[in-house]
């Protein structure tokens, strides 16, 4: 009997809610099948199975909100028999998950700016006063350096007191808390280092325009697509910004699963991974980017998509600026940025010719690579997106 | 609104559910107004297209850019009904 948990879809993400199971007791499963759809901070996430055989059980009813790691379903191997009949409740879920993911550590804990708490103080708070707190949205480091337990009336005291004070700014949404984390821990662990590089893009956009003039409005491509074919086909040469930085040691991948950062409308932002995108051609790419961006609009993302991308590509469209310098999503270990492509003067065999010109950037992490294989890296990719053939 | 100002709506809603057509400037730029990419556009002109059979092709693009501008294209080149 193979257990199905409450995934991590990121390492900020601490618990989610069980929102639909897509699989009822009986069902065959498949490995890698969906079964269920989970909401966390980044929306609805579609949940694959890594287990083939049958759904014996779920032990979390739709609605429960539990911690990463928490046995949600219980998957029979083919051949199996069935378990015995469900007690009436599940099982309560576990307080916490059975196996943290292991928090990666700063390879030279450097200095914090302005710490919540004293470190090494561990702040002395009953639940019942810690629960108040969180209902009410108090920051527990108002307490930092407090020598005394913290008990409910201590709380309450500070509530009513800040209450008449000033009106409580609002709390950050969920997907904001969600980027504040990943992007804080960035840039506390990563140490960055910034590249960037002008690409010339005009016989590219004219060798798509004359590919697009023979193709359906569904079949047409967008400059996205050739940059995802051209970042994958670099990365085979380049290892070293291809995949992520766990345990102080760089776990390159020979699949490119590459991150696609989506503005959301409403505000906030998502990246989601086009998955093996090595092993596609330009017009894969161009349906699966199609597909990322309607269900970034409307629908739902797959638990995979998040926790897989090895690299994150923002390409600013045309309505954006020259160049963006971007931060790194941890665990990866590169970021890279297409500004927003103008008409500039440009030297073409001697003379000044107005051309279509992007800054490309590279992010990337200085603990695995550096700034040298960084340029060669950035050459060969802009090479590779201003030759890229147009079927 | 017309037949085709109500198709253009009801695609554009689509594409993103909190866009209301009653909501935006007509003679304006429709990425703008509606704050699309390039991939929602695309989205869009391959919906009006295989709803009315039209090519819409890239290099007319210019012609489609308000939502007026839009309507008034696709009525000039499907059958009045």
């Amino acid at each position: 009997m193979a257990t199905f948990r409450m995934p991590s879809l990121g390492s900020d993400m601490e618990d989610g809610t069980l929102v639909e199971w897509l699989k009822a007791p009986g069902d065959a499963v498949t490995r890698g099948e969906i079964i269920a759809v989970v909401e966390t901070q980044k929306g609805a996430i579609e949940v694959e199975c890594f287990d083939a055989g049958t759904f014996d059980r779920a032990l979390v009813a739709p609605g429960t909100r539990v911690p990463v790691g928490t046995p949600l379903a219980e998957i029979r191997a083919p051949g199996e028999t069935t378990s015995e009949p469900p007690p009436a409740t599940a099982p309560p879920p576990p307080a916490a998950s059975p196996e943290p993911p292991p928090a990666p550590e700063p390879i030279a804990p450097g200095p914090v700016a302005a710490p919540a708490a004293p470190s090494g103080t561990r702040l002395h708070i009953s639940p019942a006063a810690r629960r108040r707190a969180e209902e009410a949205g108090l920051d527990l480091s108002v307490f930092a350096g407090a020598t005394e337990p913290i008990g409910l009336a201590e709380v309450e005291a500070r509530l009513s007191g800040a209450a008449a004070e000033a009106p409580k700014p609002e709390p950050l949404s969920e997907m904001r808390r969600a980027i504040a984390a990943a992007m804080e821990r960035s840039k506390r662990e990563i140490p960055h280092y910034y590249l960037a590089h002008d690409i010339d893009l005009t016989d590219l956009e004219a060798r798509l325009a004359s590919a697009n003039a023979g193709r359906p409005p569904e079949d047409r491509l967008l400059p996205g697509a050739v940059y995802v074919q051209a970042l994958a086909r670099t990365l085979k040469k380049y290892p070293e910004f291809n995949g992520h930085f766990l345990d102080g040691a760089l776990h390159a991948s020979d699949a490119v699963h590459a991150g696609m950062a989506i503005r959301l409308r409403g505000g906030g932002l998502v990246a989601p991974a086009i998955l093996d995108a090595q092993a596609m051609d330009l017009d894969q790419i161009m349906a699966a980017l199609r597909d990322l961006v309607a269900r970034a609009r409307t629908g739902r993302f797959r638990s995979r998509e998040f926790a897989a991308a090895t690299i994150t590509l923002t390409s600013l469209g045309e309505r954006g600026v020259d160049v963006m310098t971007g931060v790194i999503t941890p665990p990866q270990v590169a970021i890279l940025g297409l500004g927003t492509p103008a008409r500039r003067p440009w030297v073409v065999d001697d003379a000044v010719v107005p051309r279509s010109i992007a800054t490309l950037t590279l992010a990337a992490d200085h603990r695995v690579s550096d700034g040298h294989r960084g340029a060669l890296f950035l050459n060969a990719l802009a090479r590779n997106i201003a030759t890229t053939e147009i079927p | 609104m017309t037949e085709i100002e109500t198709a253009i709506a009801e695609e554009l809603h689509k594409i993103a559910p909190d866009i209301d057509a009653a909501q935006i400037d007509r003679a304006e730029d429709l990425r703008d107004e509606c704050d699309i990419d390039s991939m929602d556009f695309l989205n869009l002109v391959t919906a009006l297209g295989q709803r009315y059979g039209l090519e819409m092709p890239e290099a007319e693009y210019p012609q489609m850019r308000t939502f007026d501008d839009l309507a008034a294209y696709i009525a000039a080149r499907v059958p009045a009904g």
